[in-house]
């Protein structure tokens, strides 16, 4: 790592944003240079300052209330429906809010997913840890994986079709392994994180947009797959159509 | 507006409990933004109605970064509205501006510890800094958002939230010891 890496990512361990390889990085960095060590320090000194420094400001009371009186409040519901809805409310609501929390839950892991899976995007971009395995051939890339994580994720070779198979590497989303498969389109790097377990499997293949960046996400084998990448979302679905296909052919063949 | 019937009364119980605990968190947002304390009593109520308005279209996960993102927007044509030189939307502008405008004490800071300052001078220097600098600092160190979150509610990409923090603490730090030479 050089001192211009550790400059920015040295903030990222000290708001805890790091997972633990590119922490031990930084750290490691920081242990024989100096002025690193010392930025690292002294920014670590000012975070605590504004955290323990009360800078936050209080809602005067006026806000409150003109709030208050814009939002309908529940004080307008009648005391007499309040009663009669009751009774009949308070079986059905129990059954509401555990369903309403188990969406939320839901969406909120699936948000952290997503989340995490550009995050491990943007680090692979931006940390020069693209691969862990420099290869172009497939042969090489899928072994690589054997005996590093507990699943043996399809890799292909689409250079045919446009896709160059660039190598392979280890990463963590939402505290669990995943192989990341990466692929290049010109400029453009896609990360394919294949794994188990990264939601629930999907019956059809989705895209979405997220923070900018195109994700399609679908399943096969018993795998889950996420594709992310600044690549146009056309291409990125040809990509996993072409992806699909191959790895279709070479169960068939 | 004439609310009738139950689902909208369930939808503002709903919001309200939902985001109601988060007005300091908003109000401190809109105070730091705006610099000014009525303009932030106007934002923050401004953003409470249009988040109470648009509540169908927030889907679940936490509501703090769906609140500022609608807050930091009505920042945005209050700073329009003011014709202000740099505004939230001239990011590229003061990103590039700010070089010179601090001076930085040598880029590297040394060692030593810095002075402990009362909360009304952090609350100042802080205010001082340039608007996209002030804005991802505040929503991390102050409103307590993750990069992700920031990301989201700036905007931008987690690099660019990362880059803007790293600068933002070199700006602050390089005020606090003026600061300290100051006094």
């Amino acid at each position: 790592m050089t001192c211009d890496e550790a400059e920015v990512m040295l903030h990222a361990l000290i708001d805890d944003e790091l997972d633990a390889g590119h922490a031990r990085d930084v750290e490691a960095h920081a242990a024989q240079c100096g002025r690193c060590a010392a930025q690292l320090a002294a920014y670590r000194d000012l975070h605590h300052s504004l955290q323990g420094g009360n800078l936050r400001y209080m809602a005067p009371p006026s806000l409150r209330r003109n709030i208050d009186r814009a939002v309908p409040s529940p004080a307008m519901t009648s005391r007499r429906t309040l009663l009669k809805g009751f009774a009949a409310g308070s079986l059905m609501s129990a059954a509401a809010a555990a369903s309403v929390g188990l969406v939320i839950v839901r969406e909120d892991r699936d948000q952290r997913i997503l989340g995490e899976a550009i995050s491990a995007h943007l680090r692979s971009l931006q940390a020069d840890h693209l691969t862990d395995v420099l290869s172009t051939d497939q042969h090489t890339v899928k072994p690589w994986f054997n005996g590093r994580i507990d699943l043996a994720p399809p890799v292909i070779d689409l250079t045919g079709q446009g896709f160059t198979l660039v190598g392979g590497r280890l990463d963590f989303i939402d505290g669990k392994p995943v192989a990341a498969i990466v692929y290049r389109r010109r400029v453009h790097v896609i990360n394919l994180f294949v794994s188990q377990g990264l939601g629930p499997a999907l019956p059809a293949p989705k895209t979405e947009i997220v923070q900018g960046f195109n994700i399609r996400r679908w399943s096969e084998g018993g795998l889950n797959l996420l594709a992310v990448s600044d690549l146009n979302s056309e291409e990125l679905e040809e990509f996993g159509t072409k992806f699909e296909q191959a790895t279709g052919a070479a169960r068939v063949g | 507006m004439a609310y009738e019937g139950g689902g909208d009364r369930g939808k503002a119980e709903r919001f309200r409990s939902a985001a109601l605990p988060y007005l300091d968190d908003v109000y401190t947002l809109a105070r730091y933004l705006l610099r000014n304390a009525a303009d932030a009593e106007d934002a923050a109520q401004e953003c409470y109605l249009r988040a109470f308005r648009h509540f169908e279209t927030f889907h679940g996960g936490p509501i703090k970064p769906w609140l500022l993102a609608i807050l930091r927007n009505v920042c945005r044509a209050e700073y329009a509205r003011r014709g202000a030189l740099a505004g939230v939307q001239d990011l590229a502008d003061a990103e590039q501006a700010v070089d010179g405008l601090w001076n930085e004490g040598g880029q590297s800071p040394e060692t030593e510890t810095l002075q402990k300052l009362d909360g009304e001078t952090m609350q100042r220097l802080i205010t001082q800094l340039p608007d996209t600098f002030r804005e991802a600092i505040v929503l991390r160190e102050i409103n307590d958002l993750s990069y992700r979150e920031i990301a989201d509610v700036a905007g931008v990409p987690v690099g660019t939230v990362m880059s803007r923090l790293a600068r933002a603490r070199a700006l602050l730090r390089a005020a606090w010891r003026a600061e300290e030479t100051r006094s």
